[in-house]
C-alpha cells in the first residue's frame, strides 16, 4: 500500500468528518443551549440539499443552490421551532424525540410528495470539478478539497462568532443559565429561534455541499444523523470543540478502517475471508470507539463532568 | 364514558382474540395475518414497555434485539433448509426447524446482546442514553448490511414456516393461537412483575436513583436487569415476526422500527399494562387503512404523533378511563 494511497484516505476522512462536523454543531449548540435533542435535524440536512437541487437546477448556478440551502434550511428551523419545538423546551426527553421524530415522518414524506421518490442530482460546479494536483504528485478531486477548506472555515466561522461576538455570549450565557440571562434583559425566546435557525442552517448546508457527490433522495439526513449523533456522544454533549475533535475522529475512523482492516485481515487470513470479515468490523468501527470512549469518559471527552 | 382500566384490558385483549375468529368463519386469511401481526407487535412492545415505561429507560435501539430475535430464526431456519451444519466456533450443529428451539436461542441471544449494549449504555443517562442505544441500533443494522454470508443487504427467505409440535403453524389462525398465548402469558408475567419487589425497585430506580441506592439496592443493577428480561422479549417477538414473513433482513434492525415501537406505547399510554397492545393494533389499522387510502400515510401518523404529544397524556387509555399518568 502506498503512501499516496494513505494520504488519500486521509484526506478523504477529514472530508468526510469537517461535513459531519457541520451537522453536529448544530446539534450539540440546540441540546447545549435549549437542553433539546432534535431527531429531526436530518430532515433539516434534506431540505437544504433539496432546496439546493431544485434552485441550481433551475438557475444553473451552483452558489445560487448554496444560498438557497442555507435560506429554506434556515426558514423551515424557524418555522418549525416557533411551531412545535418551542413547547417542548420543558418536556422530558421521551416527549422530544417523540415530537421530532414525528417531524421527520412528516418532512420525509412531504417531500417524497413534492418531488417524488426519485433521487434528484446535483452537479459539482465547473470551477471546482476535476482533480488538482498536491505537493507529492498526489491527485486529489478540487470540489473535496473545497469541502475540507469549507468545513475548516465554518468551524472557524462558527467559533469566532461564539466566542468574539455579543450573540456568542449570549448563547454561551445561554448554556450556562438561561433565568438568569432572560432576568438581564436578553429576549431568550428570540435568541432559542435564532440559535435554531444557525444550527438549521449549518445542517443544511452540509446536506446541500455533500448532495453534489452523493444523490439527493429522502430518507438521506437520517443515517447522517445519527452519525452526527455518535460524534456529539464521543465529543460531549453541548462542546463545540468537542464536536469538531470528535466529528474528525468519526470521519477518520470510518474511512480509514473500511481500507485498511481488510488489508490488516490479510496478514493471517485468506483474501476472501478477510474483505469480508474486515468490511463488517470496519462497519462498526465508530460504534467501538464511542463504546470506548463511553468506558473511559461516560460524558465525552468534552464533556461537562457529570 | 369513563372506564375502568381493567375492563377496557379485558375487552381489548377479547376483541383481538375474537377478530381473527371472526375473519376465520368469513374465510378472511388477510385479517388474520394483520391481527398477527399486530400481536405480535404489541409482543416486542411490551417488551420494550418495561425497559421504557417502568424502568424510564429510552431506548432508541430496541430493534437491536427484535433483529437479533428475526436473524436467530433466519440462521436456525436456513441450515436447516440447506442442510448445512453452522458452526460456532468449536463445536458445530445443524440448524432447526423447531419453534420452541428458536425461541430460546433467540431470548437467549438478545438478553445476552442487552445485557452488553445494557452495561455500556447505564454508564450514562438521559439524552445520552437515547443517541447511545440508537448508535448500537445502527451498528447492527450495518454489521446485517455488510454480513453477506446471510443475506447481507437483501435479506434471507425461509420457505417454510417453522414447526411448533402437534400445530400446523402454516395455518393463519394456528399461528395466531401460538403468537396470541405467548402475548397473554408475557403479559401475566409483565403484570406480576410491575407488583414484584423487583417491579417496585425498577419504578423506585426511575424516579429517583439515589433513594433507590440509600436503601441499599444498586438501581444500575436493577435496571440493567429489567433492560435483559426487555430485550429477551423483543427478541422472542423477533423471531416471531420473521416467522410470519418468513423473511429477515437488516431492516428489522432499523432505526423507524425502534421509533416505532416507542410510537407503539406511546400511543397506548407509557408504563401502563396494556398500553403496547393498544398501540400495535392502532398502528396496524392505521398502517392499513391509511395506506390504502393514500402513499403517504406516515404523514398522517406523525400528525397523529405530534398531538398525542402536545395536547394528550397518557395516551388512548388515559383519554378513555380519564387518567393520565399511568403512575399513580
Amino acid at each position: 500500500m502506498s503512501s499516496i494511497l494513505i494520504f488519500e484516505q486521509i484526506l478523504n476522512g477529514l472530508q468526510f468528518g469537517v461535513m459531519l462536523f457541520l451537522m453536529a454543531a448544530g446539534l450539540t449548540l440546540i441540546f447545549g443551549v435549549m437542553g433539546l435533542i432534535n431527531l429531526a435535524h436530518g430532515s433539516l440536512y434534506m431540505v437544504g440539499a433539496f432546496a439546493a437541487a431544485a434552485v441550481a437546477g433551475a438557475t444553473g448556478s451552483f452558489f445560487a443552490g448554496l444560498v438557497a440551502a442555507l435560506a429554506a434550511a434556515a426558514l423551515a428551523g424557524a418555522i418549525i421551532e416557533i411551531g412545535i419545538i418551542r413547547r417542548l423546551y420543558d418536556a422530558p426527553h421521551l416527549d422530544q424525540v417523540l415530537a421530532t421524530f414525528a417531524l421527520i415522518l412528516i418532512f420525509s414524506e412531504g417531500t417524497r410528495w413534492v418531488f417524488g421518490s426519485f433521487p434528484l442530482f446535483l452537479n459539482i460546479p465547473q470551477g471546482l470539478s476535476g482533480p488538482v494536483s498536491l505537493p507529492g504528485g498526489i491527485e486529489y478531486p478540487l470540489y473535496r478539497l473545497f469541502l475540507i477548506l469549507m468545513g475548516i472555515a465554518i468551524a472557524g466561522g462558527l467559533w469566532l462568532l461564539i466566542e468574539r461576538t455579543r450573540i456568542g455570549i449570549q448563547i454561551r450565557a445561554g448554556e450556562n443559565d438561561r433565568e438568569m440571562i432572560a432576568a438581564l434583559g436578553v429576549d431568550i425566546s428570540k435568541l432559542y429561534t435564532l440559535v435554531f435557525a444557525l444550527g438549521a442552517a449549518l445542517a443544511g448546508l452540509a446536506g446541500a455541499l455533500v448532495g453534489a457527490i452523493q444523490s439527493v433522495q429522502v430518507g438521506m439526513g437520517e443515517p447522517v444523523l445519527i452519525l452526527a449523533f455518535v460524534v456529539i456522544v464521543i465529543g460531549g454533549i453541548g462542546s463545540i470543540r468537542g464536536a469538531f475533535i470528535g466529528a474528525l475522529l468519526v470521519g477518520l475512523t470510518d474511512t480509514l478502517g473500511g481500507v485498511f482492516l481488510p488489508e490488516l485481515f490479510k496478514l493471517f487470513m485468506d483474501s476472501g475471508a478477510a474483505q469480508k470479515s474486515g468490511s463488517a468490523i470496519a462497519s462498526m468501527g465508530i460504534y467501538i470507539l464511542m463504546g470506548l470512549v463511553l468506558i473511559w469518559r461516560p460524558t465525552g471527552l468534552f464533556g461537562a463532568r457529570a | 364514558m369513563k372506564f375502568e382500566e381493567r375492563y377496557l384490558n379485558l375487552f381489548v385483549l377479547v376483541g383481538l382474540l375474537l377478530l381473527p375468529i371472526w375473519a376465520q368463519a368469513m374465510d378472511e386469511p388477510f385479517t388474520i395475518t394483520l391481527a398477527t401481526r399486530a400481536v405480535i407487535l404489541a409482543l416486542a412492545a411490551v417488551g420494550l414497555n418495561l425497559a421504557l415505561g417502568i424502568g424510564g429507560m429510552v431506548s432508541f435501539g430496541h430493534a437491536v434485539f427484535f433483529g437479533i430475535g428475526g436473524y436467530a430464526m433466519g440462521i436456525l431456519a436456513y441450515h436447516a433448509q440447506t442442510y448445512t451444519t453452522l458452526s460456532l466456533g468449536l463445536f458445530e450443529t445443524g440448524g432447526t426447524n423447531s419453534m420452541p428451539v428458536i425461541w430460546l436461542v433467540a431470548m437467549l441471544l438478545s438478553g445476552a446482546v442487552a445485557f452488553v449494549i445494557g452495561l455500556l449504555s447505564l454508564r450514562t443517562s438521559g439524552v445520552y442514553f437515547i443517541m447511545i442505544t440508537l448508535a448500537f441500533g445502527q451498528m447492527f443494522y450495518y454489521f446485517a448490511i455488510s454480513w453477506a454470508q446471510y443475506g447481507g443487504e437483501d435479506g434471507l427467505s425461509i420457505y417454510v414456516r417453522n414447526g411448533f409440535p402437534g400445530l400446523n403453524t402454516l395455518v393463519p389462525i394456528e399461528f395466531f393461537g401460538i403468537c396470541f398465548v405467548l402475548l397473554c402469558v408475557t403479559l401475566v408475567l409483565f403484570a406480576r412483575l410491575q407488583s414484584s419487589p423487583f417491579g417496585l425497585a425498577l419504578n423506585a430506580a426511575r424516579q429517583s436513583k439515589s433513594r433507590v441506592a440509600a436503601v441499599g439496592l444498586n438501581p444500575t443493577r436493577v435496571k440493567l436487569l429489567a433492560f435483559v428480561l426487555s430485550g429477551a422479549v423483543t427478541g422472542l417477538a423477533g423471531a416471531l415476526f420473521a416467522d410470519l414473513n418468513r423473511f429477515v433482513s437488516p431492516t428489522m434492525f432499523s432505526w423507524q422500527l425502534s421509533g416505532e415501537l416507542i410510537v407503539l406505547i406511546i400511543i397506548g399510554g407509557v408504563g401502563r399494562l396494556m398500553g403496547p397492545v393498544i398501540g400495535a393494533c392502532v398502528f396496524v389499522a392505521l398502517e392499513h387503512f391509511l395506506g390504502e387510502i393514500t402513499d403517504f400515510w406516515h404523514v398522517s401518523l406523525g400528525i397523529i404523533l405530534l398531538c398525542i404529544v402536545l395536547f394528550g397524556r397518557g395516551g388512548l387509555i388515559g383519554l378513555i378511563t380519564g387518567k393520565e399518568g399511568a403512575h399513580v
